[in-house]
């Protein structure tokens, strides 16, 4: 039996969240979006001239993404700087959780650069960067069918959690702990990103994307209302 | 990139500058946050002159001494130029841009400065002593990245709390983190000045550096010594240059010592 949080949150409560664009001025789009203790910085960069030349697409602009950690970001030892297996793969899933609601074929031969940097980590790194992006992308002026959104929810024990956080990430038996990623766009919900680690029932897991889709629309509230602030007139 | 460049040209024949600023000043706007990644690093902050922003983080390890110098600790210093902070800079290993602003302004400077005392680094001799590692990353290129990283890497440094060490299990306990800062003896601060034409000046924008003949980083300490010198570009500079840009560093010095009090 899963009773208690241990920041005392509701089980299908997310941490307090906070985001800000326009916030690196070199950039063509930026922003930060923070989750609990987890900051994501996402800075975009194009559409510009990619090379080498042989990986252009002459029907459309690329989208390519960079997700790194901070060397000091991690809760434990120093992350070793360059990149790892871990952030080659969560830079590919952000690139196909972004590619949906983003319309590059205006910018043939091009490629749109996303830099994501994690400056703080408490779990959930992968989707505060999607939301980092996805607000620096509409911040760059880009043509986006939607908004991306992106929270991790999952079971703990018995429980069904909204927006794990490190302690739950790591719970101390991880055969009762499922944590899954989801990134969505809220306008039509479809989704975007979806992983698991660990494991869960067919119920679970469609009760557990009901809750994701809820907390994205909280997100999405974030999200939009600190894009609004930069752009109202 | 010509039109500017003319036109720093004219306006310095005036002893003018672009954005309104006299050769000597040093943009207004300079800030210092510390504790911006607290809850993983050990140590952290970000340093703003006007729009350049960097942001630094302290990590400890524990290592085994070096044979040389059994009875002390280490610091080791990293630069990352990230490419999300301009369009110049591109992914991939630090370039030699990042190897000489982490070995030249913050390694050097924190070293020959002796503002850590090394041996107060060290748990056991022989067996265990304390790496601070300082990484520093720019976030947005504005001009005059060298002294914002010096700059934030002290602050980095001023932040940071010694987690805890198990002797018995040889483990950090980075969950615990002990009251116990680095005490720093000295402040060496960094001030880069440039020479374009016959013209000295210092913290430059980034048209500024893009028109630079010379450049030095000049790291004082309080009392007015000189402990790090880096000169870059291609121009050779002379005595009497090179004394007037020292002269500039250790006023501009000063200045900036004030941020830390």
């Amino acid at each position: 039996m899963y009773k208690k949080r241990s920041d005392g949150r509701k089980f299908d409560e997310i941490r307090p969240t906070q985001a800000k664009v326009g916030i690196i001025k070199r950039a063509d789009g930026s922003a930060m979006f923070q989750i609990g203790k987890t900051i994501a910085i996402a800075a975009v960069y194009g559409p510009r001239e990619l090379y080498p030349k042989f990986l252009q697409d002459h029907s459309k602009g690329i989208l390519r993404c960079n997700y790194n950690m901070m060397s000091f970001s991690g809760s434990g030892e120093r992350v070793r700087p360059g990149g790892s297996r871990r952030s080659k793969e969560i830079s590919m899933l952000t690139e196909s959780a972004l590619s949906p609601v983003l319309d590059l074929s205006e910018f043939p031969g091009a490629v749109v650069d996303v830099f994501v940097e994690i400056l703080q980590s408490d779990a959930g790194t992968r989707c505060a960067g999607i939301c980092a992006a996805a607000m620096a992308l509409a911040d760059a002026g880009f043509n986006m069918k939607d908004l991306v959104s992106a929270v991790s929810v999952g079971r703990v024990e018995d429980k069904l959690v909204t927006d794990l956080d490190n302690v739950e990430e790591h719970y101390e038996n991880e055969r009762e702990v499922a944590d899954i990623p989801v990134a969505i766009m809220p306008r039509t919900g479809k989704i975007t990103l979806l992983q698991m680690d660990g494991i869960c029932s067919k119920e679970q897991l469609s009760k557990a994307l009901e809750l994701a889709q809820e907390a994205c629309k909280k997100i999405y509230a974030v999200q939009k209302k600190a894009l609004t602030e930069k752009y109202k007139i | 990139m010509n039109i500017i460049k003319n036109h720093i040209h004219a306006l310095l024949e005036k002893d003018q500058r672009l954005d309104g600023r006299k050769l000597d000043e040093i943009r207004k706007n300079i800030t210092i946050e510390y504790g911006v990644s607290p809850n993983s690093a050990e140590g952290s902050a970000r340093v703003k002159i006007g729009n350049t922003e960097v942001v630094a983080g302290i990590k400890f390890e524990v290592i085994e001494p070096y044979p040389d110098q059994p009875d002390k600790g280490t610091i080791m210093a990293g630069v990352e130029l990230l490419p999300l902070s301009s369009p110049e800079f591109e992914s991939g290993p630090p370039n030699i841009w990042a190897v000489e602003l982490a070995r030249a302004v913050v390694d050097r400077g924190l070293r020959e400065s002796g503002a850590i005392d090394f041996k107060s680094l060290c748990i056991k001799k022989n067996e265990a002593a304390w790496a601070v590692i300082i990484d520093v990353y720019s976030m947005n290129d504005d001009g005059n990245l060298a002294d914002a990283i010096g700059l934030c890497a002290l602050a980095a440094l001023k932040d940071a709390k010694f987690p805890k060490y198990d002797e018995k299990s040889k483990k950090v306990i980075y969950e615990e983190r002990t009251n116990k800062g680095i005490s720093l003896k000295e402040m060496p601060i960094p001030i880069t000045v440039i020479k374009i034409k016959d013209k000295i000046l210092v913290d430059p924008s980034l048209d500024e550096e893009e028109c630079a003949d010379a450049r030095l980083t000049i790291t004082t300490l309080e009392d007015g010594r000189v402990c790090a010198l880096q000169k870059g570009e291609r121009e050779p500079l002379t005595i009497e240059d090179v004394e007037k840009m020292i002269d500039l560093s250790i006023k501009k010095g000063k200045e900036l010592r004030k941020l830390f009090k």
